[in-house]
Order: C-alpha cells, then structure tokens, then sequence
C-alpha cells in the first residue's frame, strides 16, 4: 500500500532531521517509508521492492526480490515529540539481490521529557545478495529532556551473501545501546564501520556478537569513535569462528577531557580452520600530530577539529 | 633573514636536567644552510627550537627583524617558518591531499596538489587518496613530509634529515627539490644532513656537536676539513 506523501506538510524541524539522517531534501526516488512520531507518513514502493505494515506489531516488512539491481530504499523516522518509538521493521532480501538500505532516526526534543526510538531490525540476506545498509543517528532540540535511540539489528546471511553496515552517531543522542547480532553462512561476508562522537553526559554501548557458521565466511568490524566532556563509552565484539573462516574486529578510540572509554574485544576459535584478530587502541590525540599541522599554520584548535573529522570520515 | 641569539636549550632526562643546546649564535641567510655533525650533538632540537615545538630556556630568536621567541608554532607557521619533521606523522583518516591542502594553506585542484607530490617522486594518482597512515611506508612518508614544505612555498624552511628512508629515490631528485624551492621562494632552506652530496650544494655549512657551533663558515671553508675530519665520522659516502 502505498501512503500519499507530501514533503512540505513535515514541520521544519522534521524537514531539518529528515536532510541530516538521510540527506532527503525531497520526496526519494524508489521505494521509501517514512516514519514520523509512531506513524507511517509516506511510502512508496517499486515492482522490485515492496513495503508493508506489520499486523501483530509496529513496523514494516521491506521484500526485495530477487535479482533486483539498482535500487536505493530510504526507512528512516523522525521523532519530534517525546515518548517511546518501537518499531519492528524486517528486511527480506531476495537472492542475488543488490541493494542500498538508508535508514536513520532523527529526533528533535525541545521538551523536558525523554524521547526514544527503539529500532529492532532483522535482515534475511539471501544467497549471493549484497547489501549496504546506512545508518545515520541525530538528536538536537533546546529542551532538558533526553534523547534515547537503541537499536538492535540482527542480520542472517545466506550462502555467499554481502552485508556492509555504515552507522554513524555524532552528534545530540544523550543514551544509545546499540545491539548487533549477525550469523554467517557459506562464504557470506559482512563488513561492518561503526562511527561515534559523544560529549556533554552522553553514554554510549555498542555489542556486537557475531557467529561465523559457514566455510569461507568473513567479518571485520571496525568501530572508530571520539569520547569528549565527561561522556562514556563501551565497546563490546565477541566474533566466533566456528568453522574456516576469517574475523577481525577493531576498536580505534581518541578520549578527551574527562571521558571514559571501554574496550572489550572477545574472539573465539571452535574450529580450528579460525582465523580471528582483534584489535583495539585507546589513547587521547598524540600531540605530535598537533604539532604537525599546527607547524602547517592551523591553530591548535583547527588542528584538532581536523584529527578528528579525519578520525570519524 | 633568520637570527640565533645565544640560544640555550635544556631539557628533563632520566638523569636529571641537560643542557641541549648552549650559547648557539646563527644567522641564516639566503640560499642552502646545512647543518651537521653528531649524532645527539642537538642539531633535531635547533630545528625544533626555530619551529616553535621546542621553547628555548634562554636567548632570542629574529624572524626577518621580528622576535618570534615567544610565537607558538602556528604564529611562526604563519610567519613564513616550516618544517619538515625527521619522523613524519602518521593520521588515521587524514589523506595525502588534505594535508597537502592544509599545507598550501588554500583549495588546490587535484592537478596542483599532484604537482607537489610528482615532485618528490610519487606517482601522484597512486597516493592523492591514500590515507597519511602506517599504511604508507617511512620513505612514501619522508616524501608526502618533504611535499607538504613545498606546498607552503614560505621563505624560509627546516628539513631534518630529509635523506633518511628516501634510498629507492635518488639524491639528485632530492636536491632537484631543495633547488625548486630555492627559485621559487629566493628564501633561506636549512637542511640537517649528514650526507656528502647535500653538503655540496650548501652555501654555508654550520657543524653542531654537543649543543654548541663546533664550525661555521662557506661550503669550502668547512667541506674540506670536514671530510679528513675523523672526529666528523658520520660524514657517509653516497653513491648516486
């Protein structure tokens, strides 16, 4: 079913969020479906990828069918109320499939309640598809309340199945977990960067956990993330080599200030085909590198805006 | 015109405080000034301390009449002094075409920021987008370093050892640059080096051991002495 959408009726706010998530400035071509404040209000679908509402619960159920090529599907929600968002959205993607997902929460929160949006995602990637899924998650608004998104993304791939994940958080989320859970079939591949900026009082987790079943199958998770002011983080990656295959997994993080950073790296080998790495580096920006470009005639603080937008790029 | 006024330069050891530098007094001029002698004699901290990175504990410093002793790094950056670090740094995410950018201090278009890097001898399609990271080997890095000076174009530039890891690259094609540069910018270059074929285009060699000017004078005043000199035994032999 599709829903009638008309850009203009979204609150400048609304319009603001849905241009930072998403880089939507107007209706997207293609399939999308745009949630605002618990509500669908907007969709469209195309003859390769077709969206429809749950019935026993929030959320949509996004089917791309086999074979199809070239499509870009834009999912993302805006919250510019407070109160509590869950959505269950589900992605069926049909085999030898390639597609671009653009998801993203935006919220705005003026008031001195908290706003949240849970997101439970489930990928089924079926047999050689390939995936890129964009994740973009922003908070602004003048008032006390918080701003709340915890997101969990399960992700089943099929034999010889692609998944790359971009999730980006820089900026206004006070409180986010962020749960990932992947299994991995025959030679499936998933890549994953994950981006973070907190400051003020945020706090940030991220768990990853994911279960290499399939011969040749690979994972690299890599999470680059800057702590600043007196916010925290933890990062948590347990990747199981169960059978021949490959994993890595990567914690880069620059602290600053009075931040605190967490880094919990686990890998285990349940066959001894595994090869599983992780590594993980916690440190404040070496001031070496300040020096450098300072000696290149930026100041200490431009120095520093651009180590870190390097950092986060 | 850059002027050394009885500069000292201490610094806290595992021992207790050392002087690194004592009473060192230098004028740099136009054209090729190399500086040697060795190692740990406190040639790597004189550059520091005309970059900024180092603050001398006595004596002034004169900048084309201007005392820039107390102008941070980015002051004297801006004043027209670079340096060309002997250990580049290494940024995760930085590319060799931001910090060529940074370096010029304007927008380049590809083309001008691949002219800097084809001038050190990188073929420039091949790096323009890599990252200024481990991935890069020392001497791909000594180079990307020794582009960003040439970027800056200032009138007066400091090279540590800009030699060290750059043997796939030829000495010739090294000087080629310090010789650009020169044109380019008619300014003073200082360059630290212990090589032979760099302290033959020196206009003037200044010799640095134990935190003092051991000697000073024109190229053929002290190349001579230095290479029969066998308290100088660090002077190499470069075939090129």
């Amino acid at each position: 079913m599709e829903i009638d959408f008309n850009i203009s009726k979204l609150s400048l706010e609304g319009l603001g969020l849905l241009d930072n998530i998403a880089g939507l400035t107007d209706v997207p071509d293609g399939a999308f479906n745009i949630r605002a404040n618990g509500v669908s209000v907007g969709r469209a679908v195309t003859k390769a990828v077709n969206i429809v509402s749950k019935k026993d619960k929030p959320g949509i159920d996004i089917i791309i069918a086999p074979g199809t090529t070239g499509e870009t599907v834009y999912i993302p929600v805006i919250l510019t109320e407070p109160g509590t968002d869950l959505v269950y959205n589900d992605f069926y993607i049909g085999e030898a499939a390639t597609v671009e997902i653009v998801a993203g929460c935006g919220i705005h929160n003026d008031g001195c309640n908290e706003a949240r949006h849970d997101g439970i995602h489930t990928f089924h990637v079926g047999k050689n598809a390939h995936v890129r899924y964009v994740e973009r998650h922003y908070g602004e608004g003048s008032g006390e309340g918080t701003n709340v998104m915890n997101p969990t993304t399960v992700v089943e791939m099929e034999k010889n199945s692609y998944m790359e994940m971009e999730t980006t958080q820089i900026k206004g989320v006070d409180s986010t977990e962020r749960v990932t859970r992947a299994t991995l079939g025959e030679g499936a591949q998933l890549v994953i960067g994950e981006k973070i900026m907190t400051h003020g009082k945020q706090h940030a987790t991220t768990d990853f956990s994911v279960d290499l079943n399939g011969a040749g199958s690979s994972a690299n998770v890599v999470s680059r993330s800057v702590a600043r002011d007196d916010s925290r983080q933890r990062f948590t990656a347990d990747l199981r080599g169960n059978n021949r295959c490959h994993g890595h997994s990567e914690c880069d993080a620059i602290v600053m200030d009075n931040a605190v950073v967490s880094s919990l790296p686990q890998i285990t080998a349940n066959s001894v085909d595994a090869e599983l790495i992780h590594e993980a580096a916690i440190g404040k920006i070496a001031g070496e590198q300040l020096e450098k470009l300072m000696s290149l005639g930026l100041t200490e603080h431009e120095a520093e805006t651009k180590i870190i937008d390097g950092f986060l790029k | 015109m850059l002027k050394l006024e009885n500069i000292a330069f201490a610094a806290n050891t595992e021992r207790g405080r050392k002087d690194i530098l004592k009473n060192i007094d230098l004028e740099i001029g136009e054209g090729f000034t190399v500086v040697t002698g060795p190692n740990g004699g406190g040639k790597s901290s004189l550059a520091k301390v005309i970059a900024g990175l180092y603050k001398p504990t006595a004596g002034r410093i004169y900048w084309n009449g201007e005392d820039v002793t107390d102008m941070s790094i980015t002051e004297r950056a801006k004043a027209g002094i670079s340096y060309a670090f002997q250990q580049p740094v290494r940024f995760k995410g930085i590319t060799v075409s931001d910090l060529i950018t940074i370096a010029a201090g304007r927008d380049l278009s590809v083309s001008e920021a691949c002219e800097y890097l084809s001038a050190v001898g990188l073929c420039a399609r091949d790096y323009i987008d890599r990252e200024v990271n481990a991935s890069l080997s020392g001497g791909e890095l000594k180079r990307i370093e020794i582009a960003t000076v040439l970027a800056r174009g200032t009138d007066f530039a400091v090279f540590d050892e800009p030699e060290a890891g750059i043997d796939l690259w030829s000495f010739n094609s090294l000087i080629k640059v310090f010789e650009r540069l020169r044109t380019l910018t008619k300014g003073s270059i200082m360059i630290i080096s212990h090589q032979e074929r760099i302290l033959e285009i020196a206009d003037r060699i200044v010799v640095i051991s134990g935190g003092s000017v051991e000697k000073a004078g024109t190229r053929d005043e002290i190349l001579p002495e230095l290479m029969y000199d066998r308290a100088c035994p660090r002077l190499d032999k470069v075939n090129s």
